[in-house]
């Protein structure tokens, strides 16, 4: 028999609140070469707990070995880790850790339940937990068909879903995702942004790898540029009053007269036939540009804050040299 | 607990990769192959009206040179099973989400060494089994001490899948299967030269042979274990891959055991500390 308090508890998989100090990494220096390769020269990092936190860099900037190390899979040549307030790596502290790898491998000779109930055991859980939990992870992620499929005979993207629903098994506290959405059709991505949503929701943390700007731009709430295996820059993606904005307007009757209005707001104005697109310094603004243009008689259909443009920031990081 | 975890999809790989099933028709075809041999061999002495002392010393030979080919058989599977299981999962990565769950990674070698060495012990045990049961039918002979024979037996086994692991965590899947089996080689060429060099009473010979034993001392568990299973009197007679010639020393199948244990010991301590 199950208890109401109970069954309530283990259907949110929620995760008790944590003090607003407590991280859920911290690195101080890490750094790993690998026979004379540096390929993370030294990453200082802190995440809270219940943090999206995005990774954005160009291909071999080290952000694979970074969540690598966190995860004890490589060992640092130097500088710290603690990764839920334990040492990276430690074996106790894995059963709260989720992970979906670069490339999602796995005996490809089990079936999709299999593997699910495979990892599942090895997370410590018990038999009857998983005949729940299997079924519902696979609907979740859309293979509830094919449960009884080998591997073997997957898409690629059928293989990336089932490695995330790996990487949900233990209702984790901390989720790892390197490119989660690598190989994924469009209903794919939206599905990876749905579940980092629910995570966040859980209270849960999430670690994600992406190349992906659009992506990181929406699930993200702070991204860490990096490159040569350094943090270049951190962004807060979620504050409203900070930083420059560009804003859409969209209006029926948009005049040259407007515009030179809006000037005094902004650093930048365009206007193009119906629609004129302007630029912030401080986003406090924007309310008053809006009841400047409805004053004027603007006839508006949009008025869309687009968030901070990481493609620029990401090419002026990466810079002509691309990276590599 | 992540242990038996382990050694359970170990077996559960090699059942459904139709490993486990090939080996063992093969095995089964070996036997039928001795089976048929014998099977004419001891009509045509009959017919012949044999002396009774050769008619059982004939399939016991026979039965010897058939436990040499399982010693070997068994020997190539040990290293052909496993092989792949730790250098080909660390090469695809599928080895990164197993050793980021919460189990330490020695569970991950231990698991896998016992689910492997338990699939040989089976597979040893079905072929010595099987081929002293198709001589016993046939002529009434068995091998002199089958456990013992047995025992060593699955020794040499046991002591290929600990080094195969151990080149397993350092060299790539291809290095890995040369190099157990070039040491297979040496002790087998070892093992004769030794032999050879006993019979004509040369010394310097017969320590090349030691030395090979030293560094693989699979050859040598081999006639340890010939040696406790043909009957006393052929032991004496003859020249072969199982004449004690020049026998290895006990202390030779403690040096195995110990080598066994070491090669494991580090091929843990190495997987532990290695990057994934
Ligand atoms: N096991 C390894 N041995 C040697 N070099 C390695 C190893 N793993 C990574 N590297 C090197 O370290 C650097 C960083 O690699 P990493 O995989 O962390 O990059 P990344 O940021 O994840 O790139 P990508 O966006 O392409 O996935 C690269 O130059 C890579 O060649
Ligand atoms: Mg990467």
């Amino acid at each position: 028999m199950m208890q109401a308090g109970e069954s309530a508890s283990t259907t949110a998989g929620q995760i008790a609140a944590q003090p607003a100090a407590d991280l859920a990494i911290a690195t101080r220096g890490l750094r790993k070469v690998f026979d004379g390769k540096v390929a993370v020269r030294s990453l200082t990092l802190e995440v809270p707990r219940g943090e999206i936190f995005g990774f954005l860099g160009p291909n071999g900037a080290g952000k694979s070995t970074s969540l690598k190390m966190l995860l004890g899979l490589v060992a640092p040549t130097r500088g710290q880790a603690t990764v839920l307030g334990h040492p990276a790596g430690d074996v106790g502290t894995r059963r709260k850790i989720g992970f979906l790898p670069e490339h999602f491998r796995f005996y490809d000779w089990l079936t999709s339940a299999e593997l699910l109930r495979l990892h599942g055991r090895l997370y410590g859980m018990s038999h009857a937990s998983l005949r729940q939990k299997v079924p519902e992870l696979l609907d979740l992620v859309g293979l509830a068909e094919h449960a009884g499929k080998r591997l073997r005979d997957f898409s690629k993207g059928m293989l990336q879903r089932i490695g995330l629903a790996q990487a949900l098994l233990n209702d984790p506290e901390l989720i790892f995702l390197d490119e989660p959405t690598s190989g994924l059709d469009p209903a794919g991505r939206r599905l990876v942004r749905d579940i980092i949503k629910a995570q966040r929701q859980r209270g849960a943390t999430v670690l994600l790898n992406s190349h992906l700007l659009s992506e990181v731009e929406i699930t993200c709430d702070r991204v860490a540029f990096i490159k040569h295996g350094e943090v270049i820059e951190t962004r807060d993606l979620n504050s409203l009053l900070e930083g420059q904005t560009t804003v859409l307007v969209r209006a029926s009757n948009l005049t040259p007269e407007m515009a030179a209005g809006v000037e005094k707001w902004a650093s930048s104005v365009a206007l193009q036939d119906h629609q004129l697109t302007l630029a912030v310094p401080s986003r406090e603004a924007l309310p008053e540009v809006l009841r400047y243009l409805i004053s004027r008689g603007a006839e508006i259909y949009e008025f869309t804050p687009q968030r901070l443009s990481l493609e620029e920031r990401f090419l002026q990081i990466v810079g002509s040299e691309g990276g590599l | 607990m992540g242990t038996w975890i382990m050694a359970g999809v170990t077996f559960r790989e090699a059942a459904r990769k139709k490993i486990l099933w090939m080996a063992i028709a093969a095995g089964l075809a070996f036997l039928a192959l001795f089976g048929t041999g014998l099977h004419y061999q001891m009509k045509d002495l009959a017919a012949r009206g044999m002396n009774p002392i050769l008619l059982k010393q004939i399939p016991g030979t026979m039965l010897m040179v058939g436990l040499y080919a399982i010693d070997l058989l068994t020997v190539v599977m040990t290293v052909l099973v496993s092989v792949d299981t730790l250098s080909g999962e660390i090469a695809s990565g599928t080895i990164q989400a197993v050793a980021t769950k919460p189990l330490p990674r020695w569970q991950i070698v231990l698991g896998k060494w016992l689910g492997f060495a338990a699939m040989m012990t089976a597979y040893l045990a079905l072929l010595v089994g099987g081929i002293n049961l198709i001589t016993y039918a046939m002529a009434r002979v068995t091998a002199h001490n089958v456990p013992q024979g047995f025992a060593l037996m699955w020794l040499e086994s046991v002591l290929l899948l600990s080094i195969t692991f151990f080149f397993g965590t350092h060299y790539s899947t291809l290095t890995n299967g040369v190099l157990a089996l070039g040491l297979v080689g040496l002790a087998f060429l070892g093992g004769w030269i030794e032999q050879i060099g006993a019979v004509t009473s040369t010394t310097s010979a017969v320590n090349v042979g030691i030395v090979a034993s030293i560094i693989m001392p699979s050859e040598a568990l081999w006639r340890r274990a010939a040696n406790s299973m043909q009957s006393p009197l052929a032991s004496v007679l003859n020249f072969s891959p199982f004449s004690s010639a020049s026998l290895p020393s006990s202390t030779m199948v403690v040096y195995a055991g110990v080598y066994a244990a070491v090669a494991l010991f580090f091929a843990i301590r190495s997987f532990s500390r290695r990057d994934l």
